[in-house]
């Protein structure tokens, strides 16, 4: 059974004080905090097993080897991918989009081709396709959407054509927290011959993603926002996919052999790691996913919901309060404008409540222009989260229109 | 609790929504633009400048409480002022909301802003209005940016 007082016991910074106030964590969407597990399996790498992948004859080498690989063994498993060597450690999300982009773009875009992205992408999942799309002289078509940050499917499928060669979508906003309908989406795109890429930042830790069952061609996502460090992220690729891209970076490890004349290049997935990877880094994701199936995906989602749910009732309750973001399909994301006040001074004014929250354009500042607003205020579930959570978050937004709209 | 209250006194509400000063100055010879990425915070500032002295001078744009007051008495506070006298009262504002020390001679309104030195991440909001001013007198005609 879901006990989320026994899960807060996991995560040791939920006992602080900011301000003298107990801390009201809200931001996840920007990043989680990490359980006692992922902390513990990242100092044991460098306590007992720190030596560098893939080199040495030693023993050290050897274990910490076999840690690091047993990591990518459990992101696999937990996506559902076929093969061990579709996943590629990245920085994060926007690594592992960048490698896409530079990599997958520069070998197959032309002049002419279409990349679509939707009008709710993280800047994450715009700018490296405008650099390619300039290199190349491929287009970016856009998605829009509607008030309620729902995408237009009519408009989706009229915008894809045989010129479509990548379709970019997140599969849960950032800003908004919209949930797209990207299985369907996916089947669209196939049907015209695009290849799609997910982010999944911010789905990763509120659904079950299996990425053979999505048949996504790439899925993109970021450690720190799942629980586990920063730094470290994932890459997945469909091998045929990986296979006839080239290099993104070059350096160590991802060669078979160099001269001056000519280097050949590593299997997967090798040949997408350059240099000394974050391995500890890695070994706490694994141990961030193990976290996550202990708890169950399904368990997590069904407490985010109801208490986006009470969010969604209680902002009922200060008639200033405008929700950016509607759709029917959302997920734990509570974003807002107050009349009458920024949300830069909502920002300050909950903090002084111990409250965290983020506040400006999330990356997204195509979704702001679209809204006509400079920045929202966002509030974001996690697993942690608690009823009493809310209820500061709205005694402290309370508070605000006291001292602004008096 | 009470830093808060510091932050936000009734001459920052009172400027917030009632800001002085505020429009477009169509007869300015000097103008520039201000920004603040982080939060989307824009700022156009014009001026009269004649004689080194500053005779008008407007702001427009949107911001949060703290940015839309700190612009609006930064304008009361140069109107009629000389180049020389504007660059020691941004001097001594940027003193005081960085360290909180009040500057040794007199700011006028301004010190109610002395409070933001406890709130390192709102600096910037009240610093924008007066770096769009250094870009404005210096004739630059590169929009200014916090970062
Ligand atoms: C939807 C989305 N995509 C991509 C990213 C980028 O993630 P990272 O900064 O971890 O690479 C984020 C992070 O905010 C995000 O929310």
């Amino acid at each position: 059974m879901f006990n989320v007082e026994q899960v807060r016991e996991q995560f040791p910074i939920l006992k602080s004080t900011v301000r003298g106030k107990p801390l009201v964590y809200l931001d996840n969407a920007a990043t989680t905090q990490k359980p006692q597990s992922v902390i513990d399996a990242e100092s044991h790498y460098y306590d007992a097993l720190n030596a560098n992948v893939h080199r040495g004859v030693h023993k050290l080498s050897q274990d910490a080897t076999d840690a690091f690989e047993k990591a990518r063994d459990t992101i696999q498993h937990f996506i559902g991918a076929q093969h061990r060597e579709e996943i590629i450690f990245t920085r994060g999300a926007t690594e592992a989009i960048n490698l896409v982009a530079s990599s997958w773009g520069r070998a197959n875009l032309q002049t002419g081709d279409e990349i679509l992205l939707s009008q709710m992408e993280h800047h994450a999942n715009i700018v490296p396709w405008q650099l390619i799309a300039e290199q190349t002289g491929a287009v970016i078509k856009v998605i829009p959407m509607d008030e309620t940050g729902t995408l237009n499917l009519t408009q989706f499928e009229a915008l894809l054509t045989p010129k479509t060669k990548m379709l970019g979508i997140t599969h849960v906003s950032n800003a908004l927290g919209t949930v797209n309908p990207v299985q369907y989406m996916i089947e669209k795109a196939h049907q015209v011959g695009a290849l799609v890429l997910v982010d999944g930042a911010q789905s990763i830790l509120h659904h079950a993603i299996n990425v053979v069952e999505l048949d996504c061609d790439f899925f993109v996502f970021s450690g720190h926002k799942l629980y586990g460090p920063t730094g470290i992220g994932a890459l997945y690729g469909k091998k045929h996919l990986l296979n006839a891209m080239p290099p993104y970076q070059a350096g160590g490890d991802m060669i078979f052999k160099v001269t001056f004349e000519k280097s050949t290049f590593n299997h997967l997935p090798y040949k997408f790691e350059a240099g000394t990877p974050h391995i500890a880094g890695a070994i706490g994701l694994g141990a961030a996913i193990e976290f996550v199936q202990s708890v169950g995906l399904q368990h997590i989602a069904a407490h985010e919901a109801q208490l986006l749910a009470y969010a969604a009732e209680q902002a009922k309750s200060i008639p200033q309060l405008r929700i950016v973001g509607q759709a029917k399909e959302k997920v734990s994301v509570l974003s807002f404008v107050m009349e009458g006040v920024h949300p830069h001074d909502i920002g300050t004014i909950l903090d002084s409540e111990g409250v965290a929250i983020r506040t400006g354009h999330h990356c997204a500042m195509p979704v702001m222009d679209f809204f006509k607003i400079p920045a929202t205020a966002r509030a974001s579930l996690a697993l942690y989260n608690t009823q009493q959570d809310i209820d500061a978050l709205f005694t402290a937004l309370h508070r605000v229109t006291e001292m602004f709209l008096k | 609790m009470s830093d808060l209250r510091e932050l936000y006194q009734e001459v920052i509400f009172d400027h917030n929504r009632h800001p002085r000063n505020f429009g477009k100055l169509v007869k300015a010879n000097r103008h520039a633009e201000g920004f603040n990425p982080l939060c989307g915070d824009s700022l156009d500032l014009y001026l009269i400048v004649d004689n080194d002295r500053i005779t008008d001078i407007k702001f427009e744009g949107q911001g949060c409480a703290i940015s839309t007051a700190s612009a609006s008495l930064m304008t009361e506070v140069l109107k009629g002022k000389t180049l020389t006298e504007a660059e020691q009262l941004f001097e001594g504002f940027h003193q005081m909301v960085t360290t909180g020390q009040q500057p040794s001679f007199d700011i006028g309104k301004l010190s109610v802003l002395a409070g933001v030195s406890e709130f390192p991440a709102r600096v910037k909001c009240a610093s924008l209005s007066w770096h769009t001013l250094h870009a404005a007198l210096n004739n630059s005609n590169q929009p200014v940016t916090t970062e």
